[in-house]
Order: structure tokens, then sequence, then C-alpha cells
């Protein structure tokens, strides 16, 4: 079976500094990586290299198959690739529908010839789309800065599954969250990868790899430094292979 | 939080259901609801005052709300342009000489084209061009703060002084006169018993409500005042965005204007000069939050007559003028703890 997304030989160097060395790493239909390291193993450079921010020295990406390149992060969201950020690329002033159709906002005519946002469809689509998240909403019309951490990430995820996301790449998701909020997010990711999506995150926090990933691809200054299934390995070894040694 | 099932891995934890509290939305609705519940007390305070000391009525009168909403006219449609760049997070200080350099340029041009066009159209002509040259600035502004990321503050306040200076050399430092009874006359002329410059005011200010309420232009506006990286990161081109948003600014200066010019059948340089403050002043009243985001049309209509009536009805019960500021700045400084305090009550994150 193809898989879903497939990074080959991929190289980023940013002047004489190699921040990632012929990488190679795949994401299948319904399976959740993780990408581990130390601080300044390349694991920013990889996410923002498939995401449309950076573009690869050499090697290539490849989505089901399709060899693709992209020259910015628009062109990977339409091939299907969303990218969450830890700092929630969400306007706190506007709604659960305006923040998932932030940018592209639905229109309608009213009176037959003024077009206007279309508040309805926005929320409608709002509500089911958190729906599918399990997240279950009465006040469509409230700023999101009313909702809590991990209401306001679930609304994040939520944008990316609306616009069918196929592969969501979400950098530590669980960082600036409560525990009991971290473990919606990772109920969340569940559920993305339920739904056949394919999930890479990165985390800092071995925990969270251990409970929702099957893979976790270990990065060391830039280059692959181990690749496990979680079923076969242990925290220590992961350490191990983050530290060397 | 709700009860949550023991975090075992993969076991589906839903997140809270949510909660809306009643009393919060009550106060949300009372604090944006503050600029109309501001206007009704004064009016009743100038209503009560009025029938006790001259035994009539202030706002049943309609000479008194005419004058008041002639009298809100310009600071009423600075005011808007303003509503759109703070609800961004800028702010725009060259609207009041834009205002003057429309008004000059305005009477310059139909006085020019009277003889040769018949005065309707030097009208319509000056008119134009007035609002066109306003897009000059505006335009300006834009671009230093979207493509050389000059704060707006202070890129706006440079051209508050070219402004100020180009629309003196204009005017060679004088009022210039019109010589155009057709323009004084629409300045002054009324249809039904409404002046034509407050129909005007109306509809413009009715456009720009749609505009920022019902358009991907408002909409983005918004988004942008909240959260410009997100924004951004949600496909937003913010650069043309601001740019247009300044060209915006500057022709609601620009119609200022020429309503300016219209009435007085003169242009003055300083025409706008002591109403950029109270522009911002009716913005804020009106509910926007100087650090963007936040705001609406209707508020800043209602803050805008706030001022108005505060400025008529002092004159009316014969109060000497400068109560006039007291009154004002108490008001914003009012209107800014009330939003203070409905942000603690409903506990919404404010942006960092």
């Amino acid at each position: 079976m193809t898989p879903l997304l497939e990074v080959r030989n991929l190289s980023k160097n940013f002047g004489p500094v190699q921040a990632l060395n012929d990488l190679t790493m795949h994401v299948a239909a319904g399976e959740v990586v993780a990408l581990a390291g130390d601080n300044g193993a390349g694991k920013t450079t990889l996410i923002k290299a498939i995401s449309g921010v950076y573009r690869p020295s050499s090697g290539s990406i490849r989505l089901g198959g399709e060899e693709v390149s992209f020259s910015s992060p628009q062109e990977a969201r339409e091939r299907g690739i969303e990218t969450i950020y830890q700092d929630l690329a969400l306007a706190d002033n506007l709604s659960i529908g305006a923040n998932i159709f932030l940018g592209r906002e639905p229109m309608t005519k009213r009176f037959g010839f003024l077009p206007v946002l279309d508040r309805k469809k926005m929320a409608q689509a709002a509500k089911e789309t958190m729906a599918l998240l399990d997240f279950h909403v009465n006040r469509m019309e409230a700023p999101v800065s009313n909702f809590s951490g991990g209401q306001r990430q679930a609304v994040a995820i939520g944008r990316a599954v609306y616009w069918n996301a196929r592969i969501l790449i979400m950098d530590e998701p669980t960082a600036a969250l409560g525990v009991p909020e971290q473990r919606k997010v990772i109920s969340l990711i569940h559920q993305l990868k339920a739904q056949g999506r394919g999930v890479v995150f990165i985390s800092h926090n071995l925990q969270d790899i251990f409970a929702v990933s099957d893979r976790i691809v270990v990065l060391r200054r830039g280059v692959m430094a181990g690749e496990r299934r979680i079923a076969d390995t242990t925290h220590d070894e992961v350490v191990k292979l983050m530290i060397g040694g | 939080m709700t009860t949550e099932a023991p975090g075992q891995a993969g076991g589906h934890i839903s997140p809270p259901a949510d909660h809306a509290e009643k009393s919060r939305t009550v106060v949300q609705r009372i604090a944006d609801l503050r600029a109309w519940l501001f206007l009704a007390a004064l009016i009743i305070g100038f209503e009560v005052w009025s029938r006790v000391s001259f035994g009539g009525s202030f706002i049943v009168n309609p000479y008194n709300i005419t004058s008041i909403a002639i009298f809100a006219v310009a600071p009423l449609l600075l005011a808007t342009g303003q509503t759109f760049v703070i609800i961004s997070g800028g702010i725009d200080l060259s609207m009041g000489f834009i205002m003057g350099l429309a008004a000059v340029v305005a009477a310059h041009v139909i006085n020019w084209a009277t003889p040769t066009m018949g005065m309707p159209m030097a009208v319509l002509f000056g008119g134009s061009v007035a609002i066109l040259v306003a897009m000059i600035p505006g335009c300006v502004n834009g671009l230093l703060v979207s493509r050389l990321n000059v704060p707006p503050f202070i890129g706006t306040l440079g051209m508050f002084g070219v402004a100020r200076g180009v629309a003196f050399l204009l005017a060679n430092g004088t009022t210039v006169p019109v010589q155009n009874s057709f323009f004084s006359a629409l300045g002054n002329g009324r249809i039904l018993g409404i002046p034509w410059i407050i129909i005007v005011t109306a509809i413009f200010v009715l456009v720009m409500h749609y505009l920022l309420s019902q358009t991907r232009f408002g909409q983005h506006n918004y988004a942008i005042g909240a959260n410009a990286q997100a924004a951004r990161r949600a496909g937003i081109d913010i650069r043309s965005h601001l740019l247009r948003l300044y060209i915006l600014s500057g022709i609601c200066a620009g119609l200022a204007g020429v309503l300016y010019a219209a009435r007085f059948s003169a242009g003055a340089a300083q025409a706008g000069e002591p109403l950029l403050l109270d522009s911002v002043a009716a913005v804020v009243i009106g509910g926007a939050s100087l650090f963007g985001g936040s705001g609406t049309i209707l508020g800043t209509v209602a803050g805008a007559f706030v001022i108005a009536v505060i400025q008529y009805g002092l004159v009316f019960i014969n109060v000497e003028p400068f109560w006039q500021f007291i009154s004002v700045g108490v008001v914003i400084i009012i209107s800014v703890l009330i939003d203070q305090a409905q942000r603690r009550i409903s506990g919404g994150r404010q942006s960092e």
C-alpha cells in the first residue's frame, strides 16, 4: 500500500548549517507518527519542509505516491496537509465557525443581490465538525476566547478536519495545556487516526508519545537516529536514541 | 471541568460540555450597549434639566435634533474610518488634516471648474477629486504600515504633519471660499426637512457598517486585529488588507472634508484638527478596544452622538463650554473602565 506521505532522502541546509540530512520516513493512513529529538535535532525543520514553509535543499516529498513540491504553506494546505501550531493560530475574538472559515469565508446573497457572510453556514459547519470531534457547543456565536485551552486546540484541529486534511502536522499540541486538557488532545488524535488521517506530531513528552503514536521517529542533529514501533520499544530506548549513546 | 473517565490511553475522553453562563452574557450585552446607554442617560439628563429650567423639551425638538446630527457629521465620518483602523490594531492620526486637505482641494477645484463645467458638474468633479486626493495620504499610510512595518502611530503621525503642511500651502494659509451656490445649497439644503449632509452621512455610514459586519474585508479586519499571525497563516493577505484599510480611512476623511466645504462654502486646512481626537474618543466610547480586535460601526455611531449631545447639550443649557472637555473626558474613562470590568467578569483571555 502506498503511504499517505513519504519523505525521501530529504536534506535542508541554511548556509553552512545542515539542519536535516538525508532523512527518509513515511506516514500511512490512520497512522500516528511521533517526531522526537532534542532541541535543534531538526524536527521543526522537517515539519516546515513538509508543510511548505521551507523548500528542501534536496530529496523529495510524495503524497500518495505522487511527488509534490510546495512553494507556500497555502499550497500544502490545498493538497491536504494542515499544520496546527503550538501557539494556536486562532483569532480569539471570532466564533468557532469564523475561525474554521478564516480566509475562506462562505458568502451568500441577501435580498437577492447583496453579498454577505454566510454566518448560518459557518455556524452549522462548525457545529457538525466539532461534533465529529465529540465536542458539543451551544454558543456557536461566542468568541473562542471564551473557551478553554483544550477546547481551542480542538477548534484548531476542527479547522483542519473541516477542510479535509489528510495529514495533520502538530507541533507540540499539548505543550501549553494542563493535564486534563492534554488528555483531551490525545483523545482527539485518536479520533483523527480512527478517521483514517495521518498524523505527524512533535512532542517532548514521552508519555504522550507512547499514549498515542504507532511509530516514533527519533532525530539527532539532523539525521535519523532511529525509528521504532511503539509496541516494540521503551522510554529508556527512546531517550538513548535522543541523546545518543 | 466535567467528570472524566480514567485517562487510559485509547479510551476516549470527550471535551467538557459547553457551559454558557447566563450572567456572563448579560454583562457582555450591557457592556456592548454601553454607548447607547450613555446616550440615553445623557438625553434624559438634558431633557429633565431643560424641562425644569426652561419648561421646554430638549429632545422633542426638531431643531435640536437636526443641530446635534449636523454637529456629529464630521466626527462621525472620521470615526467610521477610525473604527476600521482601530479594530485592525492600528490608529490613524492623519485623518484630521486629510479632512482639511480634502476641504481645501474641493474648494479650489470647484472654483476652478465652475466657469467651464457649470455648477452641478463642478461640484461632482471637485468632490471626486478631493476624495481621490484624500486617498493619496491614505495610500502612503497603508504602504508605510504594511510594507515598511512602520508602527501606525508613527507612520500616520508623520502623515499628520505632511497633510497639514500641504493643506495650508494649498490654502495659502487662509480659508478658501467657494463661489458655487449649488454647492452651498447642497451643504445647507434639506429634503423633506432633513439636511442633505445628514442623508449622505447616514448612507455612507450604513455602507461602512455593511462592509465591517457582513463582508470578508470586515471579517479579516477583526481577525488581523486579534491575531495577525493567525490571519496570515489562514491565508489572508495582510499587506494588501492594510493598504486598502488606510485608503478607506483616507476616503472617510476626504468625504468629511467635502461635506465640511459644502456646509461652510469654504475649504479650511484646519477643518478637521479638533475632530481627530473626538473621532478616537467616539470609537472608544462605542466599545472598541485600542488593542484591536473589537468594535462596531453602530457602537461608534452611538459614541459620536454621545460626544455631540454633550457638546450641544451643554451649550443648550448654558453651561460654560469648557465643561464639554471635562464631560467627554469623564465619559471616555468610564467607558474604558466598563470595558475592563466586563473583560474581568467574562474571564476572556486577553490577547498577549
